[in-house]
């Protein structure tokens, strides 16, 4: 996994609540074997109409608006648990998310690949929703080592599990704990029921 | 100290706490499929990592799997190959396949409960949301993404946060027409789709008990339609009755121990939830989603009320707020998924359709769950009344549910859907989902329109 530490960027506000991930990669491109290549197809039926043309009007197709943060509405990521929409978000080149609330599996799912997802009050997203409208070139700081999101003089500190921002900071990755603990997970085998 | 069915089995299947909110939760059964296993295989063979208990994993074919002409070479050319590879994954690595050919195939949540692999008390995992549905059991189960699916492979294990618990109880009788379907229908209309985000739900009280295994199946199913982990029920004689005569049920000894186990499967009385709602069955009627997330739900002869999602979601849906469904022309009918493909729904809609036809303008795709189911469909005569009412019967496969293989629905229309998700394009690009339970599509087959189910009981049935 990549390192992450600090980042600066612009972002693009999707405020939509309960977003699920049929939109975010539907289900006809998950017939791939691999996991590259997906973000041109990220949001692929509301970039684009059904004769293939773009859609003016979808915040993506918006050049006043880009960076590598999405900030989107409630529930972002519900539905189904295809990994494939942490892929996709990730392959566009988004590198955080922030929601008031997100989806359980699919915030696994970022956090497994590298894609931070940050939950904040609701008023505190508003307030960003507002300045964004006003100054879409409004320029965001992500400070993970003390876990807070800055905009302008408008500051707001976000929860993350102290393992996660471990393997954040570090580049790794559950598996490689997992493994550190196999000795443990044999003895445990022994003695469960359904073993 | 009392605890909760949940916390029983959780607590029985922690290997280690890595902190206060970590616990690396141990896994008993693994089943995975076409669609979300191949980079776990490849990301493994990356890393020269080996699947530890090639034994706790089951796969099979369902996602993209045609539905017709099973038994010819997949067009598709990418459904194919990924079937392929996931073939020669579990050939290469000792994994139990079931694919097209084999008479075990079929939706991932059909086959392991009706084969008895899935077994009281487990923790199951898959890579797919619905894996919930195991819960029936009085399971832990739970859908994760394919890096999850790797780590299981390697290590049998996942880092877990430990869900907030939820209770939802259900008293009362039913009213007619109301099925599992509906009660999960209605209960996802008072909670939202995040009413359920970071809890695990038991479903409890005297509803659920009197419910069949295919029923509480249908619940547990969809938990995750209003965000929660997963959802579970206590396991009883109905649990026991269901498993013992399975194929890969244990046997005569090996079975007592499984009821021995399932006498602890119990929330002890004093046990507390964070969360607690009572609901009455008399208040549920025969269920209808108007919108494009589940919760989106009304009783069927009622109007669409006021939803903050319904500007975008009615535009899509072609509805208005304040309009009833009553009267809507319906010129598809799907029967399947992991929701409603089982043989007790395929039964309920076999009576309710014998010697009747299907409207004209209707075309009914039936998709049984599994092969088991299909077969059952065959001897037991259920064929020749799909038959007879003009009603398509399919080889098994997740079909229409997701619109991965060939089976979708066109842009615009309306489909009277007994699957799980109305999402905008699931079924297809454009395509208009109405989800309701097999007895309300049975019906709404027959008239090829949205009727008033209570009323149409009783006109018709008593």
């Amino acid at each position: 996994m990549e390192k992450f530490i600090t980042l600066f960027s612009t972002a693009v506000p999707l405020f939509i609540d309960n977003i699920d991930t049929d939109q975010i990669i539907p289900a006809r491109f998950l017939k791939l074997t691999t996991k590259s290549d997906l973000g041109k197809n990220l949001f692929r039926d509301w970039r684009y109409d059904s004769n293939g043309k773009i859609k003016k009007n979808f915040i993506l197709n918006k050049k006043k608006y880009s960076g590598k943060i999405l900030i989107t509405g409630k529930n972002f990521g519900c539905g189904s648990s295809r990994e494939h929409a942490a892929w996709a978000i990730r392959d566009y080149g988004f590198k955080v998310v922030i929601s008031n609330i997100f989806a359980d599996i699919f915030k696994q799912n970022a956090l497994n690949n590298g894609l931070l997802t940050i939950e904040l009050k609701t008023d505190f997203i508003n307030l960003i929703y507002k300045n964004i409208f006003l100054n879409p070139n409004i320029l965001f700081e992500i400070n993970l080592e003390h876990q807070y999101v800055q905009f302008e003089n408008n500051k707001e500190y976000f929860k993350i599990d102290d393992f996660k921002k471990k393997c954040f900071i570090n580049g790794y990755d559950d598996i490689e704990l997992l493994f550190s603990i196999k000795k443990k997970i044999e003895i445990f085998e022994k003695n469960n029921i359904y073993n | 100290m009392n605890k909760t069915l949940f916390e029983k089995v959780w607590e029985s299947h922690v290997v280690f706490s890595l902190n206060k909110k970590i616990d690396v939760l141990y896994i008993d059964r693994h089943y995975i499929h076409e669609v979300t296993s191949s980079q776990a295989f490849e990301e493994l063979k990356k890393r020269k990592i080996s699947i530890l208990r090639n034994n706790k994993i089951i796969a099979t074919t369902d996602h993209n799997v045609p539905t017709k002409n099973q038994h010819l070479p997949i067009k598709d050319v990418l459904s194919k190959f990924q079937i392929e590879t996931l073939e020669k994954n579990c050939y290469d690595n000792g994994i139990l396949f079931f694919g097209l050919k084999h008479d075990f195939q079929g939706i991932v949540h059909v086959i392991g409960p009706e084969l008895g692999i899935t077994l009281p008390g487990m923790t199951i995992v898959c890579g797919d949301s619905h894996t919930s549905t195991h819960g029936a059991f009085g399971c832990i189960a739970f859908g994760i993404g394919t890096s999850q699916v790797a780590m299981v492979m390697a290590t049998q294990c996942l880092l877990q946060t430990k869900p907030k618990q939820m209770r939802l109880k259900l008293e009362g009788k039913l009213n007619l027409g109301v099925t599992a379907k509906d009660i999960i229908l209605y209960i996802l209309s008072k909670l939202g789709p995040d009413g359920g985000t970071g809890y695990f739900i038991e479903y409890s009280g005297s509803v659920f008990k009197r419910m069949n295994m295919e029923e509480r199946m249908t619940v547990c199913n969809m938990s995750i339609e209003m965000g929660a982990r997963g959802g579970m029920i206590e396991p009883d004689s109905t649990t026991l009755k269901y498993l013992k005569p399975k194929i890969f049920s244990p046997k005569e000894k090996e079975f007592k121990k499984i009821k021995k186990i399932c006498k602890n499967l119990k929330t002890d009385k004093k046990a507390l939830f964070e969360k607690e709602y009572k609901f009455n069955s008399d208040k549920i009627n025969p269920m209808i989603t108007y919108g494009t997330n589940p919760s989106m739900c009304i009783n069927i002869s009622d109007p669409i009320g006021y939803n903050h999602q319904n500007i975008q979601s009615l535009k899509y849906m072609g509805l208005k707020e304040g309009e009833d469904l009553l009267g809507l022309k319906i010129n598809y009918v799907f029967i399947g998924s992991c929701t409603n493909s089982r043989i007790e729904d395929i039964r309920l809609v076999s009576k309710l359709i014998k010697n009747k036809k299907k409207a004209d303008n209707v075309s009914v795709m039936v998709v049984p769950g599994s092969k088991q189911v299909y077969k059952e469909i065959i001897n037991s005569g259920i064929d020749l009344i799909l038959l007879k009412a003009g009603f398509e019967l399919r080889k098994p496969g997740c079909s229409a549910c997701l619109g991965m293989n060939e089976d979708k629905i066109p842009y615009g229309e309306y489909c009277l859907s007994t699957s799980n998700r109305n999402f905008e394009g699931r079924q297809g690009k454009g395509a208009r989902t109405l989800l309701a339970s097999p007895l309300v599509a049975a019906i709404t087959a027959i008239e090829g329109k949205i009727v008033n189910i209570t009323e149409y009981i009783k006109n018709n049935y008593m």
